[in-house]
């Protein structure tokens, strides 16, 4: 089956992990979310998703707080668990 | 080089090179950097600001072996790309002082993403020394690092170490000296682009040879070039002849991609430094930040904890900061006072009355405000080097939002509470100027305790038992206020744009004495230094006011101009005098009670209140307290307005805007008030 598993970072579930895709935030947010460590193929935890608000997840070994538009706009492909 | 424009002058520091080494350290926001800078320098440093800008320069000096340094704590960055103020100044500091060593601090706990600094001062023609700082935190997080493995495979000196423990300074000192003495050659193993952009670089690089102004290498500005680093960028197309120019824009549109390129090959680049050196903790292993972060950043239960939080701040505040500033403000300030007026009984009447009312006057508001500010000071200040702050701005984020704003606004609108001056410097903390700009604009609509002094006086008298549930009321107007001017000044200036939260949330770990204390000391003095200077110039301006040119309060400028502007004052219900004591506030808030003292000739604590109460009715006290809690703010925070903004325009936009927000608001509550037959 040929399925995209891709979603948005804002709809992964809270202890799940995923590999970062790509991301279509404008230069400034990219380049400060690259250097945060989100570059694609990067692998990212899920700590606090409550489906409404900012969410934490871990990057390369930190926890970054992240707004829910923001992550709207990075796209991720969930690992299988 | 000839078909190349002249390189731009170079602007040497202050510092003086003959004697003394020059290090600096670089690093990560959250590394533990400014312990490791206090630790070194003590009480041997100067806190400044950046020539031009608003961030906050720090230098200091240490010796080793009694060989004089001088060390510079660079800002704290992510990245070293143009993106805001704080990475500028990192970089061209580096590149343009060339400092004898560049000690790049990073956390232990998270090597991986504290590493992506040093990918990049590895690429600079300066000595690194890795300091592999917060030790501690990382084993007790359950990760190890082998400290030699990452030296042989970075090719640089790596100090394993912890600021706030104390371990491994003296090695970092001896690695320092070492290196200084030229005993290591490093030769560090550089990142490179990914794959797909490596021809592009080459490109560019071809063409830029020979035009690159001193002091950047010809490299690096490659590098930049292809990340699409505005300040770069800029520089080169002025410089670069029309056709070299063209060839390169032409190769960065086909590569606008290459940022991440650029990033993911640092990133490349740390994997393959770590991967032998890092012990992982294992999958499932609960950290002591998971479990705090469980309850301190759940939507309500975070929310809660933070209510509890600042609850006792107020509540340290009010009853160890308000009796000492009251004994100040008596024995201090009053003994003075008398001890001066004495002294000065038989000088002429401008004297005495400089003296005691202006310069005791002023001097004695900024004195007694310094218990409730070094609390404040203190308690953020601990707040902040534990880690918690980030949390705080993590679940007040959706409030927040509201306003277009962001978490982050919201620590230095609640240092406001204290006093305005700190929350209009706190907003260095945001990182988008709109924001900052925004937050700067509400800030003074926060009731700050002076405010709070003069409704804490007022209010007794005319609501009696209601006097609590009154003060509570305008607590809340002002905030309700607050957030409408937020939002729809967000609307109509900003015209919607919302900045970004994207925000890191450091490790919990226990806070370090030294760290606090030297934070508290120098906000205190500077706080001191500025208002204080301040608030005296305006106190006496306003003394000179009253007095003159009669020696009468009662013909003075004041009042004059208190009874020309009375109409704008009748629209409020204040007859002049209560508009004269609104005005007499712009000094310092408190100034309110002592000139409605002056006016009707009594003490504050004889007798004003039953004068007050007897003379206005319900509704123009009303209407008065509303103006305190929203007039313009002290002069100390429209020094610091102009100081932050860097503008007199957007200084006085801020005033008028207040303005008119006092006008309105408290003509609305009068009347509404008299409709209800109050």
């Amino acid at each position: 089956m040929m399925i995209s598993k891709q979603i948005s970072l804002a709809d992964l579930l809270i202890n799940e992990r995923a590999i970062l895709l790509y991301f279509s935030n404008g230069r400034a947010e990219t380049n400060r979310l690259a250097s945060l460590g989100f570059t694609p193929g990067a692998e990212i935890g899920m700590m606090q998703n409550y489906g409404h608000g900012p969410l934490i997840v871990t990057v390369r070994g930190a926890r970054v707080a992240i707004g829910r538009g923001e992550a709207g706009k990075i796209f991720v492909e969930r690992s299988a668990q | 080089m000839s078909d190349c424009h002249a390189p731009s002058v170079l602007i040497r520091s202050e510092i003086t090179r003959e004697k003394m080494s020059l290090i600096a350290l670089a690093g990560q926001p959250n590394v533990g950097k400014s312990t490791l800078f206090n630790l070194f320098t003590g009480l041997n440093q100067h806190v400044g600001n950046w020539p031009g800008k608003t961030v906050e320069r720090r230098e200091g000096n240490f010796a080793i072996d009694g060989r004089q340094i001088g060390l510079v704590d660079l800002p704290g960055t992510y990245s070293l790309t143009a993106n805001s103020p704080e990475e500028v100044i990192a970089r061209d500091f580096i590149l343009r002082e060339r400092p004898d060593i560049v000690v790049a601090v990073v956390n232990t706990a998270s090597l991986e993403r504290s590493l992506y600094l040093v990918a990049e001062l590895v690429t600079l023609p300066v000595p690194l020394i890795v300091a592999l700082n917060m030790m501690d935190v990382a084993e007790q997080e359950g990760i190890h690092v082998e400290s030699k493995v990452l030296e042989a495979a970075l090719g640089v000196p790596v100090v394993p170490m912890s600021a706030t423990c104390t371990t491994g300074i003296g090695n970092l000192l001896q690695v320092i000296s070492e290196t200084l003495d030229r005993h290591h050659v490093s030769c560090p193993r550089q990142p490179e682009v990914r794959a797909d952009h490596r021809a592009a670089l080459g490109e560019i690089l071809r063409h830029i040879t020979g035009c690159v102004p001193e002091p950047y290498p010809t490299e690096w500005v490659a590098l930049k070039l292809l990340e699409g680093d505005a300040e770069i960028t800029r520089t080169m197309q002025s410089i670069l002849p029309m056709e070299k120019w063209g060839a390169v824009s032409s190769l960065l549109r086909q590569h606008d991609d290459a940022l991440l390129a650029v990033a993911s090959g640092r990133y490349e680049w740390i994997e393959r430094m770590v991967r032998a050196a890092v012990i992982q903790p294992k999958r499932g292993q609960v950290s002591w930040t998971n479990q705090i972060d469980l309850w301190a950043t759940h939507p309500i239960g975070g929310l809660a904890i933070l209510a509890g939080i600042l609850g006792l701040v107020f509540w340290l505040t009010f009853t160890i900061g308000s009796p000492i500033q009251d004994w100040l403000d008596t024995w201090a300030v009053g003994g003075l006072s008398k001890l001066a007026s004495q002294l000065l009984a038989n000088s002429p009447f401008w004297l005495k009355g400089s003296i005691v009312d202006g310069v005791l006057g002023g001097a004695g508001a900024v004195l007694t405000f310094l218990p409730i500010m070094i609390i404040f000071f203190a308690a953020f200040g601990l707040l902040e080097d534990t880690g918690y702050m980030a949390r705080a701005a993590y679940v007040m984020d959706n409030l927040m939002h509201l306003m277009g704003l962001h978490g982050k606004s919201f620590l230095p609108l609640f240092l406001g509470f204290g006093c305005n001056v700190p929350a209009i410097m706190g907003t260095r903390v945001i990182d988008s100027k709109p924001a900052r700009f925004l937050t700067i604009l509400i800030a003074p609509l926060v009731p700050c305790s002076a405010r709070m002094a003069v409704v804490a006086f007022l209010a007794p008298a005319f609501f009696g038992p209601k006097a609590l549930l009154v003060s509570w009321l305008l607590v809340l107007l002002s905030m309700i206020i607050l957030v409408l001017s937020g939002t729809l000044l967000n609307k109509i200036i900003f015209k919607g744009q919302r900045s970004a939260f994207i925000m890191e949330m450091p490790l919990y770990h226990l806070p370090n004495a030294r760290t606090i204390s030297l934070l508290v000391w120098q906000r205190s003095l500077s706080f001191v230094k500025k208002a204080g200077t301040n608030i005296l110039a305006m106190a006496l301006a306003v003394w000179a006011l009253s007095v003159l040119p009669g020696g009468n309060f009662n013909d003075s400028y004041l009042v004059k101009f208190g009874k020309w502007i009375e109409p704008v004052g009748r629209w409020m219900g204040l007859d002049w005098r209560l508009t004269v004591a609104l005005i007499a506030s712009f000094p310092a808030k408190e100034n309110a009670i002592a000139t409605l003292g002056v006016i009707f000739g009594s003490n504050p604590s004889a007798g004003l209140a039953q004068k007050l109460t007897s003379t206005y009715s319900t509704a123009s006290a009303l209407s008065f307290l509303v103006a305190t809690m929203l007039f313009i703010p002290c002069t100390a925070t429209v020094a610091a307005i102009r100081q932050e903004t860097n503008s007199w325009a957007w200084t006085l936009l801020n005033l008028g805007l207040l303005l008119a927000i006092t006008i309105a608001i408290s003509s609305g509550v009068y009347h509404l008030a008299l409709g209800l037959g109050l």
